[in-house]
């Protein structure tokens, strides 16, 4: 295990530095809350026309770009280290942006509610704003109603509740951000357990005079996953152990660990995969009377709409790989419930899960990328020209490439995520018998090929 | 074991070349002139999908039905504008295969970004070719498992 981490903070000694010190987060965090705030301005009162509004292009292809495809997948939770969302109501709560204030919080800092201390509510947040994508992709005064009330919410819960309740708990992006986390090559963790175990007070999880408790309620001693660490690096300031450290290591680490795994990620996984598909064949398809149901066109084919996309993300994807669990299960001979395979194997889906979301947004960001120059130039659409870029044509990328990238991307997952399905399956089998492992694999392989099709047909069939 | 490992994955190695490689031809059908009327109308193409054969000589009809809308065809680079009323016709030969997109290159709505069209030019031999792939990979990925993963019963 140890051999296969690499201790970032000892190899680069300037990335402690840096981390141990508040000013990149808050600075990085201001940064974004200023593009943050220009694209609500700009959603509110720029052009409705989307692709010439900052509010649609910044966020739904650029940002949305660079973190499916480059952020979450290398450094997992680092964009929510600096998320404009949390940081104004995380501000107000310490009643200071850098400076530590001790003893001044603002707020109830009530705790959040035992029974939904999960991301059901995650799952259903991503679920909602699913269901209006069509409305919210193309309309930039939906999308400014919806950021601000992202901000809105994020403020009253910090107002109310300890930390980053709606980061950890209602975000809608968090919970998807979390479980492809699992897959990156980077984590924060405690250099000995053993350390933390024999020192008492908790400072990472209190926190001290220069430094507050983990706003995320995660304590590092026991921290197996990157799944709830946003890396705002708190406890590496507060330790005075100094044995927090950033490890890098081999991707997809998290997805062996055994004891937490849990039925509402397992579902956020099925609602990741069944997204991807369905906003590849809506989205990307052919079919206009699809996106006129999408498009909110009439309550009752939007209903039909809704019905059908929850039907496809909650019971299809979700029982097909029930039925496959069980027949791995009877296959392997496993004595273990099915629904502990379901919940298990369900982590095996998430390299194709974020292999799905890379290939959909390929597709996105490919054909839509040269709007952003314009765009940088006038981000409401009044026919400013700051940059001189306004007068910039739309120019699709790369789209003689573009099928054969997606499927690249496919196959990668897929490769990755039978290697996955068959390593878990060996924690179930006694003695970690590889026979059993691999006939266990066969049916999940299955579904993970035909899921690869399924794709496939929609992108090059 | 580095051996064994090279020897139990070449075969699939070998095999997804030879899939990337197999002459398709013999699927394609004689080439032909194909007359083609495509109607744009916010926020769809009549008909959504076109099918032709590798080499056919296409002429297309491109119109508006309510605004001014466009055509962009990727893969073959060709890009067009259409007013109501102007019909415009647009020539070329469908030599390369597979599916191609063809989308409005003039904002014409909301939901402008999202309307969307598709060429099929058979034999679809790149989809054929993927799909095998996706075959072999995961075959490769399971005899690779099966052989070569730490304490494995066989090989």
């Amino acid at each position: 295990m140890a051999e296969t981490r690499r201790d970032a903070l000892v190899r680069w000694p300037w990335l402690r530095r840096t981390l141990t010190s508040r000013l990149w987060s808050a600075a990085a965090a201001l940064i974004t809350l200023a593009g943050f705030v220009l694209a609500i301005l700009a959603g509110l009162w720029g052009t409705p026309a989307g692709a010439r509004n900052f509010g649609i292009v910044f966020v739904w292809i650029v940002w949305w770009a660079a973190l499916i495809i480059g952020l979450v997948p290398l450094f997992g939770r680092l964009w929510c280290a600096i998320c404009p969302i949390p940081a104004p109501g995380e501000w107000l709560q310490r009643r200071g942006i850098v400076q530590q204030l001790p003893e001044r919080r603002l707020g109830l800092g009530r705790r959040w509610p035992r029974r939904l201390r999960n991301i059901w509510l995650q799952n259903a947040s991503f679920l909602l704003v699913a269901l209006f994508s069509m409305l919210i992709l193309t309309r930039p005064a939906v999308t400014g109603w919806l950021l601000l009330g992202f901000l809105v919410v994020s403020l009253a819960l910090s107002l109310v509740f300890e930390g980053r309740a709606f980061c950890r708990y209602l975000c809608p992006v968090g919970g998807f951000i979390g479980v492809f986390s699992l897959l990156a090559p980077l984590e924060l963790r405690v250099k000995e357990r053993g350390v933390c175990q024999q020192h008492s007070p908790k400072d990472c999880l209190t926190g001290t005079n220069c430094s507050y408790g983990c706003p995320w309620g995660v304590y590092p001693g026991t921290l197996q996953r990157n799944m709830h660490c946003g890396l705002c690096a708190e406890c590496l300031r507060s330790c005075p152990q100094d044995n927090i450290t950033i490890n890098l290591r081999l991707p997809a680490a998290d997805l062996w660990v055994a004891g937490e795994r849990r039925l509402d990620e397992a579902y956020k996984v099925f609602i990741m995969l069944g997204c991807a598909l369905l906003y590849s064949v809506v989205l990307l398809g052919p079919w206009g009377w699809l996106k006129q149901l999408a498009n909110l066109e009439t309550w009752g084919g939007w209903a039909i709409y809704a019905a059908g996309f929850l039907a496809v993300n909650l019971l299809v994807v979700p029982g097909l790989f029930w039925l496959t669990s069980a027949g791995a299960r009877r296959l392997a001979g496993f004595p273990l419930p099915t629904r502990r395979l379901f919940i298990d194997y369900a982590y095996g889906l998430v390299p194709l899960g974020l292999a799905a979301w890379i290939a959909f947004s390929l597709s996105l960001v490919l054909v839509n990328a040269t709007y952003a120059l314009p765009v940088l130039s006038d981000p409401f659409g009044w026919g400013w020209d700051l940059l001189g870029t306004a007068g910039v044509h739309w120019q699709p990328l790369a789209t003689g490439w573009l099928p054969g990238l997606q499927a690249a991307v496919l196959l990668a997952g897929l490769a990755f995520s039978i290697l996955a399905v068959y390593r878990i399956a060996r924690q179930h089998a006694p003695r970690a018998s590889t026979d059993q492992a691999w006939r266990a694999s066969l049916p999940l392989t299955a579904y993970l090929t035909g899921f690869v099709l399924l794709l496939m047909g929609v992108y090059l069939g | 074991m580095l051996r064994k490992r090279l020897l139990t994955v070449l075969p699939f190695i070998l095999l997804a070349g030879g899939v990337w490689l197999l002459p398709l031809d013999w699927l394609a059908a004689a080439p032909q002139t194909r007359q083609v009327t495509l109607t744009a109308s916010q926020f769809a193409f009549d008909p959504p999908i076109l099918h032709v054969n590798r080499g056919d000589r296409v002429i297309l009809t491109l119109q508006a039905a309510d605004v001014v809308h466009g055509l962009y065809l990727d893969g073959y680079d060709l890009q067009a504008r259409v007013e109501p009323g102007l019909p415009r016709q647009l020539e070329f030969i469908a030599d390369r295969s597979g599916k191609f997109r063809y989308r409005c290159s003039v904002s014409c709505g909301s939901l402008h970004p999202f309307m969307i069209g598709e060429l099929v030019v058979t034999p679809n031999d790149t989809f054929i070719r993927l799909a095998g792939l996706a075959l072999i990979t995961a075959a490769g990925v399971l005899t690779y498992l099966r052989r070569c993963a730490p304490g494995a019963a066989y090989g």
